[in-house]
This record gives structure tokens, sequence and C-alpha cells, in this order.
């Protein structure tokens, strides 16, 4: 067996990507529901001011993070594969009651397990894009203006603002399950310290299932 | 190594808070300021009347002033005569009606219901001296009032039930001489009393505009702007531009917030937005009759009771009329909420002879056109006058009675107090059948509130529409408003979804602290 180092996992650009999201999302949520009506804090009017500043931010942010997953070939992490999902899931349903070690070894080539490969691949092609692609219309659609203002012409923003409404509901599931499956590394705390960081103790490099 | 991550990250979010209060101004200070600076000048009168030898020869009568006016006006007074303000009708194009003929002379209304028959009364404020029923008047060029709408002297006043006549012992030669551009108080002695009294029927015109503070309309503020009504409300040729939709029908002729203020007249984009299919009026008169109160409720059926055979009057805590033995029972509301509607600019009219299809519903006298997906259609505040008025439940059509009389006996309301032989001599003079029934129908009128434009302080909030329960656009359904509609599925999945995972994360921490506990005892 290797014996464990501390490597950089997270690049620089990769934690602040991460957690400016982190902070951009946070917000678009508490404002977003209150535009929904969920609640009353900044007032109607403000909270739909930021956010869409906050959306704004969030789109340069991505565009930044598109242009650094290609470059870097980060991408190739999130390309999600069905070898060893289901020991991973055995590890999340059983494994982890009984102090079994990880299926699979986190390494700089290959830190994310299966399971991770999967969710971030379907938020970042499918369920992020919808946010943002009904956000976008949500912002720039026109009401049927009789040809006068030449932008989107969208009968009614029924369809829009729900499908968008239920995207929201499903990011803050994902982050609520999100935090708590960050609890689940070596220690409570070693993943979320790797992200501040980027620093985390190691074994190996490559991307094979770790041996039993 | 954590410090510059959080302090990069609420860089960020300090951005979002910097670029918000950097973007909050809401209104394009430059055309405010050219409006301003256009109408704080004075205004140049073009001729000094007061020096015409014509208007110094002493007048003995109204219409020898028309006469002198005419002299040198020599074809202004057939531009009077073709207005709507002399014919009291106007064509008007009415879907699936075709082209009427429509204004005060045939309408029907929810007031004082009808002028036809009672123009001796109703006819004070015909621009003419003398309309009678038979329109004798309408052709003679000296029976044009020209002294009503320029008198710049405060002082011409016209006599109650003389037709139109004005007042004895009226200083005509000065009055002549002291004309010039009409002032709010030439427009509002007519538009500020409709139906009988201050404010009973707009709710956005009344007395209180004569000389209003800002808080209650910032345009004709006597010590701010200072707007008069033509400036607004222009016109060329005595064809005055802007008109009410209890008579009017076609969208044109309109007077407009857009001439002045432009379709676009906020900073903010997402306001203008708004103004696609919000009118102006939505947002910027938060309520109207905000000085004095204004009739909501008219019942004709209580009307008729006397004390020891006399009609009397009862009024309202306000010191509004509450009870008439001549007109029923009213009702008054001050600073009132209007409600809203989507309006294209086209409304339909209830015409005298109309069948009424359902008597268990409310008629609606002037339906407004519009919808959410019209693509003309804006939301624009109304007051909605409601009442109860005379019908013929037989033949199923409204009842135009004779109310004004000179004596008793004659059939008019007003005198006699008996609804059969007012409906009786009122149906004959307008060509209508009768059955010998009187009953009473609910009806409707809608009216469009366009005044009392608030300080922007005061401007309708985002979140009075914008609001889950008991938002100003409560009543109206068509379309998603943000903040208001939700999918009940979306919500429900929702929040099952957020209870279910915060569940999930918990239980499957709570099993791994007490099978880790466990296994370290194994241990």
């Amino acid at each position: 067996m290797k014996k464990e180092k501390e490597v950089l996992i997270y690049s620089g650009f990769e934690r602040f990507w991460h957690w400016a999201q982190a902070g951009l999302m946070l917000f678009l949520a508490f404002s977003g529901f209150e535009i929904h009506g969920a609640y009353s804090f900044l007032g109607f009017g403000e909270a739909v001011r930021y956010h869409n500043i906050a959306a704004y931010l969030l789109i340069v942010l991505i565009a930044f993070a598109i242009f650094w997953h290609f470059t870097t070939g980060e991408w190739r992490q999130y390309v999600p594969t069905t070898q060893h999902i289901r020991a991973q899931l055995e590890y999340y349903v059983f494994g982890i009651f009984r102090n079994a070690p990880h299926p699979t070894k986190k390494t700089v080539l290959c830190k994310l397990n299966p399971l991770q490969k999967l969710t971030y691949f379907g938020l970042k092609v499918f369920l992020i894009p919808a946010t943002l692609v009904s956000g976008l219309l949500y912002l720039f659609y026109r009401h049927p203006a009789g040809g006068g203002i030449e932008t989107l012409t969208i009968t009614s923003l029924n369809t829009v603002a729900i499908v968008h409404t239920a995207c929201a509901f499903a990011l803050a599931a994902f982050v609520i399950v999100h935090l708590y499956l960050t609890t689940t590394g070596k220690t409570v705390t070693s993943n979320l310290k790797a992200m501040l960081t980027g620093f985390e103790d190691l074994e190996g490099s490559g991307c094979e299932p770790a041996g039993k | 190594m954590k410090k510059p991550i959080i302090i990069v990250a609420s860089l960020c979010l300090s951005g979002v808070v910097l670029m918000g209060t950097l973007s909050g101004k809401d209104v394009d200070q430059g055309t405010l300021e050219k409006l301003k600076a256009k109408y704080a000048a004075k205004h140049l009168p073009s001729a000094d009347h007061a020096a015409f030898d014509a208007l110094k020869k002493k007048f003995t009568s109204p219409r020898q002033v028309t006469e002198a006016c005419i002299s040198c006006h020599n074809k202004r007074h057939l531009e009077v005569m073709s207005s709507n303000h002399w014919n009291w009708e106007r064509e008007e194009y009415v879907e699936g009606r075709g082209v009427v003929y429509l204004g005060k002379k045939n309408a029907i209304n929810n007031f004082c219901i009808s002028a036809g028959g009672n123009e001796k009364s109703c006819a004070k404020c015909h621009i003419g001296f003398g309309l009678d029923a038979k329109g004798k008047e309408y052709s003679d060029p000296k029976s044009v009032d020209c002294l009503v709408c320029p008198d710049n002297s405060d002082t011409y006043a016209k006599a109650p039930d003389e037709a139109g006549a004005p007042a004895a012992a009226l200083d005509l030669n000065a009055i002549a001489q002291s004309v010039g551009r009409p002032k709010r108080a030439n427009c509002g002695v007519c538009h500020f009393f409709g139906g009988g009294g201050n404010n009973v029927k707009h709710g956005d015109l009344e007395k209180a505009l004569f000389e209003p503070g800002r808080e209650l309309d910032v345009h004709m503020a006597s010590p701010g702007a200072n707007l008069q009504c033509v400036d607004c409300h222009t016109s060329e040729k005595h064809n005055i531009s802007g008109k009410l939709y209890s008579l009017s029908s076609m969208n044109q002729n309109r007077s407009t917030c857009d001439q002045c203020h432009t379709a676009a007249p906020h900073a903010d984009g997402v306001l203008n937005e708004h103004t696609l299919k919000v009118a102006c009026q939505t947002c910027h008169i938060p309520s109207y009759a905000r000085a004095n109160a204004t009739k909501m409720f008219w019942d004709w059926s209580t009307a008729g009771k006397l004390r020891n055979g006399k009609p009397y009057i009862e009024e309202d805590s306000m010191g509004n009329h509450a009870y008439m033995s001549i007109k029923g029972s009213f009702t008054w509301e001050k600073d009132v909420k209007p409600d809203y509607i989507w309006f294209n600019g086209t409304a339909s009219h209830y015409l005298g002879g109309d069948k009424i299809e359902d008597p268990s519903k409310p008629l609606a006298l002037n339906p407004l056109y519009g919808s959410y997906a019209d693509e003309d259609s804006k939301i624009i505040p109304v007051k909605i006058h409601r009442a109860s008025q005379p019908y013929d439940p037989v033949n199923k059509i409204l009842i135009k009675p004779q109310l004004f009389g000179d004596k008793k006996g004659e059939g008019a309301y007003w005198k006699d107090f008996n609804w059969q032989t007012a409906a009786k001599v009122g149906m004959k003079t307008a060509g209508l059948p009768f059955s010998g029934k009187v009953d009473f129908l609910k009806t409707e009128m809608y009216w469009p509130v366009n005044h009392m434009v608030a300080p922007k302080e005061e401007s309708v909030k985002c979140q009075e529409c914008h609001a889950r329960e008991g938002g100003r656009l409560a009543g109206l359904n068509d379309f998603y408003l943000p903040g208001r509609n939700y999918s009940a599925p979306v919500e429900a999945g929702g929040k099952w979804l957020l209870i279910l995972s915060l569940l999930g994360v918990l239980a499957h921490g709570a099993g791994r602290l007490i099978s880790g506990r466990k296994n370290g005892e194994n241990k």
C-alpha cells in the first residue's frame, strides 16, 4: 500500500469557482423563493433586482468554469461510468454503517466517485442548463407586443416560470444532500477542509478502484 | 489558505449588492427636467380681448356676445357645432353593432339614467343656450356658448334648470373681455360635478382639483406644475383630445401619459417592461377620491319616500347625501382602491331598447374589452359604479324615466314620485315600448381612473400585486403573475423533495452515529 501524502487536489480556480457558485446559488435561491412568494424579506422589487444581478454574475462565472473544464481537461472527471456504481451505492446503504472502507479511491486524476460523476454530470448537463435557460427566458421574454419589440415573444409565462421553480426545488434538494455527503469523507470535515485549502491526504494517483 | 477564498467569494456577493445599489434609480431625470422647464414657461396670450371694440359695446344677452365673437372668429362656431361637446353624440364603431351615434343625447347610465326629456335640467352643462328636447337649438349659431370654456374672469356661471342659459346679472362685457386659455375651473365646473354633485361620477375628477396639493395630483398641483386640463387634453379646431368610456367605444383621440412621458419613462428596465401590459395609471394612481368621497352605489329602488308628503334628504357621516326622496339611497367612499381590468381601448354600450339577457345578473352598461391574451390590452384601474335602476320586466329593457319637470301632474318623477307615470312619459319621449310594469335591475358602469396621479413615492409597490394572497390584481386570473401564481403539483412535489432529502440525510447521519458507536464498542 502506498503511503498517504498531502496533495493539491483542488486548484485555486476550482475552489474559487466552487465557493463563488455556492454563494451565488444560495443567494439566488434565497431571493428566488422570495420572488416566488414563499416569504418576504428584501421586498419583491429588490429581490428581483438582486436576483437578476446574481444571475448575470453566475453566468459569467459559469462561462469561465466551462473554459477551465476544457483547457485543463478536468471535464473528463465528470464523464459518468457504470463501473463500481453498485459498489458505491452499497457503501452508502450498508458499508458506511460498518466502518467499511470507501470502495473507490480518491486521487488527483479521479477525485469523484461513480455516484458523484453521475450526479455532477446530471447537474452540469441537465439541471443547471435547464435552470439557466428557463431563467433567461424569464428575464428576456416579452409579452406579445404586436411586433413592436424585437425580442422573444412568449404568450404566457406559465411554463417558463414553473420549469424554473421546479429546477430551483431540485437544486435546493441537491444542496441539502451535497452538504450532508461532505461529512462522509475520511473524517467528518476532511472533504470540507480539502475544498477550502485545496489539499487532502491521499494515496495513489491513478484512477483505479480501491483494493479490498 | 482558507481566508483568501472566503474573501473572494464574499467579494463576489458584495459585488452583487454594490451593482444593485448603483443601478437603483428608477426615474429618467432628463425627460422630467425637460417637461418641468416646458410647463414652467408662462403662457403669453396672443391677443388682449379687452382692447377689441366689438367687445366694448354693452351686451344685454349672451347671444349678443356670441354674435360679437363670430364677427371676428367667423368660422369657429362651425367647429364648435360639429364637436361632441355641442352635439352630445359622436359616431362610434362598436364591435358587433357597427356604427352607432352615441353620446349624452341618447345614452343610458346608472346615475340620473338619461338626458332625453330632461334637457332643461341636464343642459346646464351643454355648451349652448337653451338646449331643448326638440333639438331646435342645434342649428342656431347664436346659441353657441362662447364664454363657458374661455372665461378667465372666474365669474361666468350657468343657471340651474334653464337648459344651458347663463345665470342672470352677469357682467357679460367683463367676461367677454377676459377670455383666454381655458383653466381647470372652466372644465371642472361641469366635469367635476357630473351626476348632480361633486365627484358623483368619476371619482378622480372633483372640486379639490381646482387647487390641489401635490399629494392629490402631481400634475395639477397648484404649488407645483399647475397643469391645466388643456395641457394634456390638447385640441384641434375645438375637438378636444381624451374621452371617457362611459360614452366612447373606439380606441382613438385619446389623451395619454405617453404623449409627454414617452412609452419607456423609467430608468429601470424591469419597470419599463411593465408598460407593455400595465397602464401607467395602474401603479401611479394608488387610490381615487383621495380628498372627497365619490358615489359607489346608487339605489333608485328606495326613492319616493316622503315625510309629511314632502321629499327629504339625509346625509352620511361625511356630509354626503345618503338618501334623497327624488333619487334613492347612495353609498359613498373615500380614498378608494381601484378595481383592475384588462382594457384594449374599445368598449360596448347598452343602448336604449337593448334586451336584457339575464335580469338575475348585474348588467354592465359599458363593458370594456380586453384580456391578457389580447396584444393591445393593458391593465387599467377603474371605478365600478353599481346601481339598482328601473327596468321593464316584461319587455326586458331599461327604463328612461321622465325625472325633471316644472310642475306636478306631468309625469315627472321628481314632482310626482310615481314610477309608472314617469316611465310612461319618459319611454314615450324616447320612442320605446313600456309594459306598465317597473322593476329594479342591478347594473354596473366602468369608469377608467386617469387623474389624481400621486407623487412617485406613493406609487403602488411591487408586492401589492406580486403577492400570494389578497393582491390588487387578485381579480385578474387569466395569466401567470410572478409572486402570486404557482403550480400546485410542482409546489407540493418540491416541498416533499426538500422534506424527504432533509429527513433522509438526518436518518442516514443518525444511523452513522449509532452504528459508529456500536462499531467502536465492538472494536
